[in-house]
């Protein structure tokens, strides 16, 4: 699974922070996202796929690799 | 008469204070651009197909600003929050506000908000001792939904929690739409900038340890930070946000869960659960309020009709989540229902500020209750519960509790 996520759309709602801590942060100083992991590993695959579907800003993209 | 021919008066009453108007089915199937009269007068366009709502919320386009002059009104009385002056401080789009967004939404983020985790948790266990102390009965809505809210947003504003009684009569007469006449909307709105712009004057002399005190730290417009009256506007705007919402969701969480108490069992049985119950109840909220109004700038298509420039549209985000195209199950609360795009915080650039901050709360307070007061229940038929009229933001009257 690759991850990217687009500080443009992101509105700093929190909720992939809130989902999946261990892949998604907010940057201190204006609260956009940061990806921690591009390529999280499969025991998190569950927890992206969700704050991507979730997110109000539509910021994250998921796409699966083989 | 089928809804297509006729004008629906909206807000849509609702004969069950927590179930939706049978309407809102028959619109999304076959009138998802609705003809209303608003309590105004004025016609508005009602969205309440999922895809609908979310796309119109999202565009840039439009704004949440009514004061066109060919805006719809909401209410005779004028428009609260959604059109007073003070609402046109904040950047309504574009790169400034997404400048203010981010200058602001640094304070609400997922960590800052889990790290209030123990102080949230401290204030339930106090106010669910006092609750104790006078009950069973109780009503859950003064006990407990209200006052955390209120004395979380004052902690993090650096107001006074014993000035609450007025950020509340101030919250209510600019989130009512009905309830209180022109000038005494007026009246408050004034009583109201003054008490803050006095407030931001204190904290400018002498900083706190709150997020008004670190807006100003940011500088003027000059330094990359906000003008005196944005901050002063900003604090006023998350008082109010800070008030009525997530205290009345409180509430309203609670009571869905009891109203079928195997919920309440479920949730003692595996407080795992506890986030993604919360989230249902969010989108299950049939009484979430008006629904958020944008005036279209540009013509647009919505669901195969065109709606010319210049329409105002509602978007009822508490339809648009009951939209059994998009969640299997619509109508059923699913405790576990994951994932859950639910729009009850919006979407896009325009979503909510405060939705982890509301989130964290809303999952404090329900932890807290199902350790301290597992035998919660009701103490009235859930058919007693009454909903508060003419709220911007819905609530019920009061949640008379026993355990």
């Amino acid at each position: 699974m690759k991850v990217t996520v687009d500080e443009d759309k992101c509105c700093g709602a929190g909720q992939c922070v809130l989902i999946a801590p261990e892949v998604f942060d907010q940057r201190e100083d204006d609260g956009i996202v940061i990806l921690l992991e591009h390529e999280p590993g499969e025991g998190r695959h569950v927890a992206v796929r969700e704050a991507a579907a979730v997110c109000p800003g539509a910021a994250i993209e998921v796409t699966d690799t083989e | 008469m089928s809804l297509d021919e006729q004008v629906l008066s909206y807000p849509i009453p609702s004969d069950a204070a927590l179930e939706p108007p049978a309407e809102w089915a028959e619109l999304r199937s076959k009138c998802p651009v609705a003809h209303v009269t608003l309590p105004s007068g004025d016609q508005a366009t009602l969205l309440t197909r999922y895809e609908d709502v979310k796309r119109v919320l999202a565009d840039p386009r439009f704004t949440r600003q009514l004061n066109a002059p060919d805006a719809a009104r909401l209410s005779a009385e004028g428009d609260g929050v959604f059109s007073s002056e003070m609402a046109q401080i904040i950047p309504d789009g574009g790169d400034e506000h997404q400048h203010w967004r981010r200058l602001v939404g640094k304070w609400f983020t997922a960590k800052r908000m889990a790290a209030l985790r123990p102080s949230m948790e401290q204030i339930a266990e106090r106010l669910i001792d006092d609750m104790v102390k006078c009950g069973p009965p109780c009503d859950l809505k003064a006990g407990l939904g209200f006052p955390l809210p209120v004395y979380v947003i004052c902690d993090m504003l650096g107001v006074p929690a014993a000035d609450r009684e007025r950020f509340s009569y101030w919250s209510d007469a600019l989130l009512n739409l009905t309830r209180y006449s022109r000038a005494e909307m007026e009246a408050a709105q004034g009583e109201f900038f003054q008490y803050m712009s006095d407030h931001v004057a204190t904290k400018r002399a002498e900083a706190g340890d709150d997020v008004l005190s670190e807006l100003i730290a940011a500088g003027g417009p000059e330094d990359g930070g906000l003008t005196d009256l944005q901050i002063l506007v900003t604090g006023m705007a998350l008082l109010v946000a800070g008030h009525e919402t997530t205290a009345n969701m409180i509430g309203k969480m609670v009571s869905m869960l009891l109203a079928d108490r195997s919920r309440w069992e479920r949730l003692l049985a595996d407080p795992s659960l506890i986030r993604t119950a919360v989230e249902e109840a969010l989108r299950l909220d049939a009484n979430s309020g008006f629904g958020l109004p944008r005036y279209l700038r540009d013509e647009t298509e919505v669901s195969g009709t065109v709606l010319p420039r210049g329409t105002t549209v509602v978007c009822s985000m508490a339809a648009a989540n009951r939209d059994e195209s998009v969640f299997e199950g619509a109508a059923e609360m699913d405790l576990r229902r994951s994932p859950n795009a639910h729009l009850a915080f919006g979407v896009g650039a325009h979503s909510c500020l405060g939705q982890a901050l509301a989130r964290t709360e809303l999952q404090v307070v329900l932890e807290v209750l199902l350790r301290r007061l597992p035998s919660l229940e009701l103490a009235v038929p859930v058919e007693e519960l009454e909903r508060v009229e003419g709220l911007a933001v819905g609530g019920l009257r009061t949640v008379p509790v026993r355990w």
